[in-house]
């Protein structure tokens, strides 16, 4: 375990127990009624899929960014989380959007859209265009996934539909059960493990992917764990929380200065500080003094740009 | 022994023959765009061939398990792209995954020989080009290959570092390692190759010792340039005859 890995890991065990204390009414163990109902049924479940969700995306981010040596790359491009989203909206669409269904559906959407990137670009004559068929696969994915979404809001068949999708699409844990968390736990660690597998392989691609290839590396192989990894971890992210952003993208940025910039050395870190950025913004979300409570996405878009322009920022300064 | 038999790549490669020595220092000459990389990259089993098939120690390399082919062949690309500010000893470190090991021994013995052992903990991107070259070339020598394949590895070095890169590679033929290398510079091919291959529009024009590959007609007829070779064998210099 490394620096970042250690340090992550601490501020985690000491948010934890403090983000089931907190919310629009702070429990005290001893004297508020019904404390243990409220931290079992309510507040654990809504904690343990904050640091799931969160850890998915960290690490996806991580990965990603590693594949595409590029630090721009977000999980999101790949049309994953769009797949996932556009199979939930439909089951909100045809109003069978039961605590069960509604993430089977989205897990459907998701499944669809990984294998339509592994059919597209999984078996490319040339492996040198891999890349750039992967990205441009997910791209279009993403964007036929988007219109499919608009298009089922704009023919919702009435106002309820169409507000509980728009709203379901702004991501949150509000009201989430041990249900949602015995679906998304073991889909995500099971892509955990995928990411944890290709770590060496990333760190090959280090040197470009005709070097890595020359070290060994499969880009078929690399890919499939990409797909697999990611579309676990963000596909099941999305069926119990709807579209929560920026996380794959901030996370391994603020945690790369504190590794030693191989990918390899990014996952679990960036796993453990998604876990801690998703846990702490919805604690946020859930005590602003608000009437109706924050979306998570939105508050994590509204932390994540401006911090990531502060970023762009001090990277033009620096160059 | 690492051969191209018939080798052709559509566009490319055309019919190559040929049967590189372990143990020597092989140049790969020709005009920008005569299939120099492209050969390299066949014969470090990166390309796929579309006749013919290369063959190392008379086995085809192109069914063998990419991880047994990469602890044989090292191979070193033209663009030297680091993605990521890794330290010069993660860098190098790299070279040790078709193993699987962390192969400490053989990480510090490739970071003695290219003289980059001060350098082990610096940031790839605190390094000059010729310090990074250096690094880069120890990260090929971490594997430990049997076969070294550099595309254009003296390009862009001055010429303290191209002397000094050319050093390591001489020293690794020596201990019976096959050093293949593509080389712009006729004359560093003419005074360091043990053998020259020179490619003219994906063809072999001429597979022999220097003095015989780039005699003035072969430069004349694949160059197009009237040129005239000074000094004494082992130190050519090439000047061009208007």
């Amino acid at each position: 375990m490394n620096r970042a890995s250690l340090i992550f890991a601490a501020l985690l065990l000491i948010a934890v127990p403090l983000s089931l204390l907190a919310g629009r009414v702070w429990v005290d163990p001893d004297t508020t009624p019904n404390a243990f109902a409220i931290l079992a049924e309510l507040r654990l479940p809504r904690a343990v899929l904050a640091v799931v969700i969160g850890a998915g995306l960290g690490a996806a981010g991580a990965a990603m960014q590693g594949y595409l040596r590029n630090p721009l790359a977000d999980p999101g491009l790949f049309g994953i989380a769009p797949g996932a989203a556009l199979g939930a909206v439909i089951a909100l669409y045809i109003g069978v959007a039961s605590a069960i269904l509604l993430p089977l559906f989205a897990l459907v959407g998701a499944g669809g859209a990984m294998a339509l990137l592994a059919l597209i670009a999984g078996r490319t004559a040339n492996p040198a265009n891999g890349i750039a068929l992967f990205t441009l696969a997910g791209m279009m994915i993403a964007s036929l996934a988007g219109a499919l979404t608009s298009l089922a809001i704009s023919l919702a068949p009435n106002a309820f539909a169409m507000s509980s999708i728009v709203t379901w699409l702004m991501g949150a844990l509000t009201d989430r059960s041990w249900a949602d968390v015995t679906l998304a736990t073991p889909l995500t660690l099971a892509g955990l493990a995928a990411l944890w597998w290709a770590r060496r392989d990333l760190d090959a691609m280090t040197l470009g992917e005709p070097a890595a290839r020359s070290l060994g590396v499969s880009p078929g192989r690399l890919m499939a764990l990409l797909v697999v990894g990611t579309g676990l971890t963000v596909g099941s992210g999305v069926a119990v929380a709807g579209i929560i952003g920026f996380v794959g993208l901030i996370v391994p940025h603020l945690v790369r200065p504190l590794t030693d910039k191989r990918p390899s050395s990014l996952i679990v870190p960036s796993a453990l500080a998604g876990a801690l950025l998703v846990l702490v913004a919805d604690v946020v979300v859930r005590i602003l003094p608000l009437v109706t409570e924050l979306r998570l996405g939105i508050a994590l878009s509204l932390i994540g740009a401006p911090f990531f322009l502060m970023l762009l920022l001090r990277m033009r300064r620096a160059a | 022994m690492l051969e191209t038999c018939n080798l052709s790549i559509a566009d490319r490669l055309n019919s190559v023959t040929t049967a590189l020595q372990p143990g020597t220092i092989t140049a790969i000459c020709g005009p920008n765009g005569a299939g120099k990389s492209t050969l390299l990259s066949a014969l470090a089993g990166l390309l796929a061939a579309d006749e013919g098939e290369v063959l190392l120690d008379g086995a085809p390399l192109s069914p063998m398990p990419p991880r047994e082919r990469a602890r044989a062949i090292g191979y070193l690309p033209q663009s030297g792209e680091v993605a990521w500010d890794v330290s010069v000893a993660n860098l190098v470190a790299l070279g040790r995954l078709p193993h699987g090991d962390a192969g400490k021994f053989a990480v510090a013995s490739a970071l003695a020989a290219t003289a980059m052992s001060d350098f082990a903990a610096r940031p790839m991107s605190t390094l000059s080009g010729g310090e990074k070259a250096r690094a880069l070339l120890a990260r090929v020598l971490a594997g430990e290959p049997r076969w070294i394949l550099a595309d254009e590895p003296l390009a862009a070095l001055d010429l303290a570092h191209q002397f000094g890169l050319l050093k390591v590679l001489r020293a690794q033929a020596d201990s019976g390692v096959g050093v293949v290398l593509v080389v712009h510079d006729l004359a560093l091919a003419m005074n360091h190759a043990d053998r020259v291959l020179v490619l003219d529009d994906g063809r072999l024009k001429a597979d022999s010792a220097p003095e015989e590959a780039l005699s003035l007609d072969i430069i004349n007829d694949v160059w197009g340039v009237k040129a005239r070779w000074l000094g004494e064998p082992g130190q050519r210099a090439l000047t061009t005859i208007e």
